[in-house]
């Protein structure tokens, strides 16, 4: 029998076993909506394009399955810009429907017509613009493909609506073959060994891990068993965050521009340094020259372009993180070597460190509210077992320094290309897909705003997320800067309008708290997790708190400001 | 250091458009590009000449690997191959010079494609010196217009890498 391109989407995404997408129709995309009306998926109507984009992220980041989402054209299209580059900078797999005029009408400027494929080209692993039906399956299944594999991506399907209208027979492609498409998962078992000789040969072995230990199913036992079976300290890259337990007594805390005294120490003063799915990127790295200075490096990722791309490496291996870990663990545990003994000394150093700085801040009792502080008991009343999302900025780095995560998939945060209002959306995508379990955004003032119109979705679908804004009254980062090294001077960081976001929440339907005194914090956190609905959480803190320890922007990890 | 760079790609709409725009975001530098297809309708050859030290060259071929729509990427200038370019040069042709470019386009194996009054259109083929050569000698009867094709190459025989449907 044959069937519309429409019921071809509809049907492709039922053999992908997609269950739930996230979208807002139109015009160019109402042949698929039409589809979808008698079919099981599941379909979460946002209010912004670009939310459906983040909430299908966010979805991906918590389950580690493909997100999809679907739009219309034109407008439609433009907005999932911001969403599509955001999973593209973190590896995220999604698939993105839009919708397109006919082909006829294709480069007619027609209504709502956008050169959707053009625009997002360089922002998504790969796109495609089908123009015949009969391809239609086909490449549904290379998206899901290519989303999904290697190093994971966003991939993007634009449908002209008269290939949505068209019919052809339907057959689900069981494989794929793509001349030019083939990841490598095996890691080189010759390079494996140099890399363990390097490792046997150190002194003061640093590992540094990235998101990649997080999408590699299992790779982060796999570092686990590193890390203590040769006892080597592990620092976390945000976007590693959850990758190693974040109360381990090797763990160093985040690396980088907000990372701890004693991770940067470390890397400063490593002499190997193995990175293992991360990408040496300029937050993490500061002022490249003077990055691990006297260190040999190690690089495993899945990306053969990520390595050697920023920092020269020694040894590369090309490969999935876990399995590139399970043979080095192997590798190494054939060396005898008393790997405790031999880095007593270095773990010692460490502590030393740990000693002469750790993360920290003091609040007074009735003074203003620390972010800090709040962060510290969300971590202590959910007992750290959350799904936490973040927006960007203070939000996000104090969430990543305080909020200890110890696994996989529960910390979701736009690392790469910091998206403020990112987090909302993908905690709705995150709580989708886990319905009874505890999800977390936290926000700025400034970030909520930028997608706040989702609470609309969070009602309607009660999915009972709850929002905790760090109300500063500021666009706090940026002031921060301004604070530190533009003179003071705040041009145009004061946030001092904002709603009452207690009012808002009630005129969304969902639940609004306040609390603006540090005893006021436990209760209102507890009387939030106590509700199944929606909840924003107004904690009004210190205006002028600032994130430290800090290495400013272009400099070497050495001139870290710490306070 | 200049390298030519040969690709096979899918023979579909946006590919060029991949390639230019990944030289364009990430900043590097495209001095010539050919795209036709080849024997097999299915698959064009893009051959490119840029320039970089060693790791913007290794990033170059790395980041087109990972194009979906990129078969193979061979840099030919770590093996052995054959590079040529032709150009179509304008230059002006006075009664009184018009023996001594002749000579010059013969020497260089060139030939006079049109003729006016005032201009010979010259076709020239070689690699990149030669015609540097040629066109530096022209120069001197005043050169109006000029039309390069960018460079075209192949490894040579034996270390070919093949193409479907070609032996």
């Amino acid at each position: 029998m044959k069937l519309t391109g429409a019921q071809i989407v509809i049907q492709s995404l039922i053999k992908e076993g997609v269950n739930i997408i996230f979208g807002l129709p139109g015009g160019a995309i109402i042949d698929v909506y039409d589809a979808l009306y008698d079919s099981p998926i599941k379909h979460i109507l946002v209010r912004h394009e670009q939310a459906a984009i983040h909430a299908a992220d966010g979805y991906a980041r918590a389950t580690g399955r493909v997100g999809v989402a679907m739009v219309t054209s034109g407008p439609g299209a433009t907005n999932t810009v911001t969403g599509l580059a955001t999973a593209y900078m973190d590896s995220i797999p999604i698939v993105v429907f839009t919708g397109q005029v006919p082909t006829k009408l294709i480069g007619n400027d027609a209504f709502q017509e956008a050169d959707i494929v053009g625009i997002t080209r360089p922002c998504t692993k790969h796109n495609f613009l089908v123009k015949d039906v009969n391809e239609l399956a086909k490449t549904i299944k290379e998206a899901f493909y290519i989303a999904g594999s290697g190093r994971p991506g966003p991939v993007l399907i634009d449908l002209p609506k008269d290939v949505q209208q068209a019919k052809a027979e339907f057959e689900y492609p069981k494989e794929v073959r793509l001349a030019g498409y083939n990841p490598k998962y095996k890691a080189h078992i010759g390079q494996v060994k140099k890399a363990a000789q390097l490792i046997a040969s150190a002194r003061r072995p640093v590992i540094y891990a990235g998101g990649g230990v997080i999408y590699s199913k299992g790779a982060n036992e796999e570092l686990r068993r590193l890390a203590e079976g040769f006892s080597m300290p592990v620092t976390n890259t945000l976007m590693g965050l959850g990758g190693f337990p974040g109360d381990h007594p090797l763990w160093l805390g985040m690396l980088g521009m907000h990372g701890t005294y004693r991770a940067n120490m470390a890397v400063i003063h490593c002499d190997v340094l193995i990175g293992i799915g991360a990408r040496f990127d300029d937050r993490v790295t500061g002022k490249l020259e003077e990055f691990a200075p006297d260190a040999k490096i190690v690089h495993i990722d899945i990306d053969p372009a990520s390595i050697s791309k920023n920092v020269i490496v020694d040894v590369p291996i090309v490969g999935d993180c876990r399995d590139a870990l399970l043979k080095l663990n192997q590798a190494l545990s054939n060396i005898n070597i008393d790997w405790e003994d031999k880095h007593r000394d270095w773990l010692e150093q460490i502590e030393e460190w740990k000693k002469e700085h750790v993360l920290s801040y003091s609040q007074p009792e009735g003074g203003p509210l620390k972010p800090q502080y709040v962060i510290e008991k969300l971590y202590e009343l959910t007992k750290g077992k959350a799904i936490v999302s973040t927006e960007v900025g203070q939000n996000q780095m104090w969430t990543a320094q305080y909020y200890k995560f110890d696994r996989p998939r529960t910390f979701l945060t736009s690392g790469g290309l910091g998206t403020m209002g990112y987090g909302f959306p993908a905690a709705i995508g995150a709580q989708a897909a886990f319905p009874e379990k505890l999800v977390i955004d936290i926000a700025g003032d400034g970030s909520i705003q930028m997608n706040i119109q989702e609470l609309a979705t969070a009602v309607s679908y009660r999915l009972p997320v709850k929002v905790a804004i760090l109300n500063n009254g500021y666009l706090g980062m940026v002031r921060q800067w301004q604070q530190l090294f533009y003179r003071g001077r705040y041009s145009q960081t004061s946030l001092e309008y904002s709603p009452d976001f207690v009012k808002l929440a009630e005129a969304y339907g969902a639940v609004g708290l306040r609390a603006t005194k540090p005893d006021e914090v436990e209760a209102t956190i507890k009387d939030a997790l106590s509700k199944d609905v929606p909840v924003f959480i107004d904690f009004v803190i210190e205006r002028e708190e600032n994130v430290y320890p800090m290495v400013p922007a272009g400099a070497p990890l050495s001139h870290m400001l710490l306070v | 250091m200049r390298h030519t760079i040969s690709l096979l790609v899918e023979n579909i709409p946006g590919v060029l458009a991949r390639v230019a725009g990944l030289f364009s975001g990430r900043g590097f530098n495209i001095e010539s590009l050919c795209v036709a297809e080849t024997i097999d309708p299915k698959i064009s050859r893009i051959t490119l000449v840029t320039n970089g030290d060693e790791q913007i060259i290794e990033q170059i071929k790395k980041q087109l690997n990972k194009l979906i729509n990129i078969i193979k990427v061979v840099d030919l200038s770590e093996i052995e191959s054959v590079e040529r370019e032709m150009a179509l040069i304008k230059v002006r042709a006075a009664p009184e010079h018009r023996a001594e470019i002749l000579r010059i386009v013969d020497i260089f194996r060139g030939k006079v494609v049109d003729v006016s009054p005032d201009y010979y259109t010259v076709e020239i083929t070689g690699d990149a010196n030669k015609l540097q050569a040629f066109i530096e000698l022209l120069r001197h009867f005043r050169i109006k217009e000029i039309a390069r094709t960018g460079t075209v190459a192949l490894p040579r025989a034996r270390k070919a890498f093949k193409e479907k449907g070609e032996e």
